[in-house]
């Protein structure tokens, strides 16, 4: 036995504890499926939602057992104590941000959002303290502010991983700089689409009750397991291929933060066989995490679908709110990328190619976007059924028509022609067409919310609502609070990955060239 | 007698069949189609076994609203505040609505005492993610105030908007402090609650029988709202009763439900205005 370090000790815990909790999660479907059986009630979708989402768990198992058995405890002795590696000096200012002095500005937006943060934390108090009562909600409207920015936020999360997924399993070599920065919006985003359901919750002190006497019936519950599932995911993609970009970092940092990234490093050395490890993880979760970041969006929608309220049922819902989401994922990714680039100086690596690239997914899905309204509206109106016709021309000609043709407008008209224009191929053409779709894409998720229960079937029971301080303070804190912890990871990690970019430049030409080669008869 | 092992085999099999459907249907929900509504349609009524319903003829309502207060009191419901009313935020188990039908010049308004609507097939309690809602045996839709987590997802699934929540801390004034029903509890900040046919009754009731060493008769049991009503226009009972006059009024030929297309078999039956 040799000596280990302390690290090999935290990382063998954490694994432990990761085994732990995919077990748990595995055997909660089965004592709930028992519990629900024994009380006379629906137990059929705990095992059916338990036999979809308990093996990826156990995957997820299997892809940490990898990197601890193949990495931590690799055998060869030549490669436990790996020569540091080196960051070349066209990379050095990528992770400037990490391991230089933070600026003035750049502590000072941290301030800003830091007080947003904190003023949104006295509106959390007063609320818990006196209850809902304090927002703009009422009888009929019991789903406001909270579930629309539910609904959109993790709309907002399928920026990262699902796009950055995609391109990476249809081999798109331009994706190199753009990914990282598009996986850190879907973790940390979604902590906000889960809190606001916590926000949303009459008794969140008794929000455990979803675990304790959950019941996978109930369509919130479809959403509880998809998103923890899409959280272990995402986070679990953004970290894989972390770990080289942080083994260059670990030679490099001293003091605290070296011991910080000695212990998420792995001990990476950087040998073939690691590689080789690590790009077979990052294939498979590449492969997970479409699916599980498709379901997570579906289910969202199911919540308003399943019910009989007028232009909530509706079978479109699933694929509408997938489009939406992965529309409004892209636009918060050029944004994301703009800031970035014109923060650090990273207009050498996040290049007007990739902007005019997102450019054209966002096109693409615009119109994807007008098709799906265009179905989803033109049979209701054609239906012309009187609950769902009160709805309808509430949004189209009534109180809702402002932010109903606002929608339209910041959706697809300007998007369209700015994308479709020669401004479509500049940066700031592209983030001109992204602001409007990010706005246009909260107002979708406030007017699929709000006016069907503002219109409930039973004509006399009508309601309106306006939020209160403390429902625009809440989102406000949560933009503002996400936007400081996006900022604080690109002190921490380097927000582009570097070995991916080193090894697309040396080696991916020869690779694409070789794939072209065998497209076509010799 | 065919008692080649063959036949007897496949009648094994088809046991088999018929039972693994059986259990697996069960599992999906007990209001999923005919079989499981056992009750209602086929299957033999048990003696002892309570199915509760109310018909209000709206020929004979006249709007008093003597329900309403009835209603309030009995079950410890907060009187609120003008600014909450104009919110929409006031909480009355049973309402009076009124209902406008046809257009000028032809306009008539009907008034529509409305309580939960008790129905067999509820959507409140299928999305229900913590089981706070559910339907019980006696096809009362109940509520657990201890166990809600104030999602509000029974509230946007039910099509008759009939369930409330408790948007604050429910206040009295100090006068009404000693005058309580006791037998109601008071509901916290932030949980849902609903009509629930004054289910504290159908127990003191029950009680009473058990003491009396006899079973639950018609009219032992009756919501403070038919208590109360003075034109007799909220008729209360059990359906599962055949002489009862709950039964043979809700199949009378005025007899509706309100959205009966969309399958949720309300156990109030409302008897349509135009007969005398």
């Amino acid at each position: 036995m040799r000596k280990r370090s302390w690290t090999f000790y935290v990382q063998a815990l954490g694994l432990a504890g990761f085994y732990l909790f995919a077990l748990t999660a595995n055997g909660w479907f089965l004592w709930r499926a028992w519990k629900l059986y024994q009380l006379g009630d629906a137990w059929v979708p705990a095992l059916v939602l338990g036999t979809l989402l308990g093996p990826i768990f156990l995957l997820f198992s299997w892809i940490l057992s990898l990197l601890f058995f193949k990495i931590v405890l690799r055998k060869r002795e030549a490669v436990i104590r790996p020569a540091p590696l080196g960051i070349n000096p066209s990379e050095e200012i990528i992770v400037e941000p990490v391991l230089g002095q933070p600026s003035k500005g750049f502590l000072l937006a941290t301030v800003a959002l830091a007080s947003v943060g904190l003023w949104a934390l006295v509106a959390l108090g007063w609320q818990l303290y006196y209850g809902l009562g304090v927002t703009g909600l009422n009888t009929p409207v019991f789903w406001g502010f909270y579930i629309t920015n539910f609904v959109f936020f993790i709309g907002i999360s399928h920026a990262g991983t699902l796009i950055s997924a995609i391109l990476r399993i249809v081999k798109a070599e331009w994706r190199r700089p753009i990914t990282r920065s598009a996986e850190v919006i879907t973790v940390l985003v979604l902590f906000f689409g889960a809190g606001n359901i916590l926000l949303d919750l009459g008794r969140p002190d008794r929000a455990l009750n979803v675990f304790l006497q959950g019941r996978l019936q109930s369509p919130l519950l479809w959403d509880v397991c998809s998103i923890t599932t899409y959280l272990t995911a995402s986070t679990l993609y953004l970290y894989l291929p972390l770990i080289p970009d942080i083994a260059l970092l670990r030679d490099r940092a001293k003091g605290w933060k070296g011991k910080f990234y000695e212990l998420l490093s792995l001990g990476w050395g950087g040998t073939h066989e690691e590689r080789e490890v690590l790009e077979r993880c990052i294939s498979i979760m590449a492969i997970v995490v479409i699916p599980v970041a498709i379901s997570v969006h579906t289910v969202v929608s199911w919540v308003f679908s399943m019910t009989v309220q007028p232009m909530w049922h509706s079978t479109i819902f699933g694929p509408y709110f997938v489009v939406g989401a992965i529309f409004s994922g892209i636009a918060a990714l050029i944004i994301a990328m703009a800031i970035l680039r014109r923060v650090y100086h990273l207009e050498n690596y996040l290049r007007p190619i990739h902007f005019e690239n997102l450019g054209i997914l966002l096109l693409v899905m615009s119109c994807l976007w007008l098709y799906f309204t265009i179905a989803e509206y033109l049979t209701t109106w054609y239906g012309g059924e009187p609950e769902h016709m009160r709805i309808f021309y509430s949004k189209l000609t009534g109180n809702y028509s402002i932010p109903f043709w606002t929608m339209v407008v910041t959706c697809f008209v300007i998007p369209f022609f700015i994308l479709a224009s020669p401004l479509g191929k500049k940066v700031y053409g592209t983030v001109l067409s992204s602001i409007p779709v990010c706005i246009g894409m909260w107002l979708e998720r406030f007017l699929i919310v709000v006016p069907t229960l503002v219109r409930p079937r039973l004509p006399y029971a009508t309601g309106t609502y306006t939020p209160s301080w403390v429902e625009l303070s809440l989102f406000a804190g949560c933009l503002a609070v996400f936007a400081l912890l996006y900022a604080l990871f690109t002190r921490i990690f380097p927000i582009i990955s570097i070995w991916e970019v080193r090894e697309g430049k040396e080696r991916a030409e020869e690779e694409v060239v070789a794939r072209i080669r065998t497209y076509f008869p010799t | 007698m065919d008692t080649s092992p063959d036949s007897s085999r496949r009648d094994f099999l088809r046991t088999l069949f018929a039972g693994l459907t059986a259990f697996f249907v069960g599992g999906f929900g007990k209001a999923r189609g005919g079989e499981s509504k056992d009750s209602r349609h086929g299957k033999p009524i048990r003696p002892g076994e309570h199915r509760w319903g109310m018909v209000i003829d709206l020929d004979k309502c006249t709007g008093c609203g003597a329900c309403v207060v009835a209603c309030s009191a009995e079950n410890n419901q907060m009187l609120g505040s003008p600014e909450e009313a104009a919110m929409g935020r006031i909480i009355r188990w049973l309402k009076i609505l009124p209902m406008e039908e046809g257009e000028y010049p032809a306009v008539r308004q009907t008034l529509l005492p409305m309580p939960c609507q008790q129905c067999d097939d509820p959507p409140c309690t299928k999305v229900c993610p913590v089981y706070a809602t559910f339907l019980n045996n006696e096809g009362i839709v109940g509520q657990v105030y201890a166990r809600c987590i104030g999602c509000r997802y029974c509230l946007n699934a039910c099509p008759y908007t009939c369930k409330f929540f408790n948007w604050r801390k429910p206040v009295w004034p100090e006068e009404m402090q000693g005058s309580f029903n006791p037998d109601v509890s008071l509901r916290p900040k932030g949980v849902v609650e609903k009509c629930l046919f004054c289910h504290h009754r159908l127990q003191r009731a029950k009680e009473e029988a058990a003491a009396e060493k006899r079973p639950l008769r018609e009219g032992d049991y009756q919501p403070a709202c038919a208590e109360v009503c003075p034109a007799k226009a909220i008729v209360f009972g059990d359906l599962n009763n055949r002489d009862s006059d709950v039964l043979s009024l809700s199949a009378d030929s005025r007899a509706f439900h309100l959205l009966e297309e969309l399958g949720t078999e309300p156990k109030v039956t409302y008897l349509k205005e135009g007969a005398g």
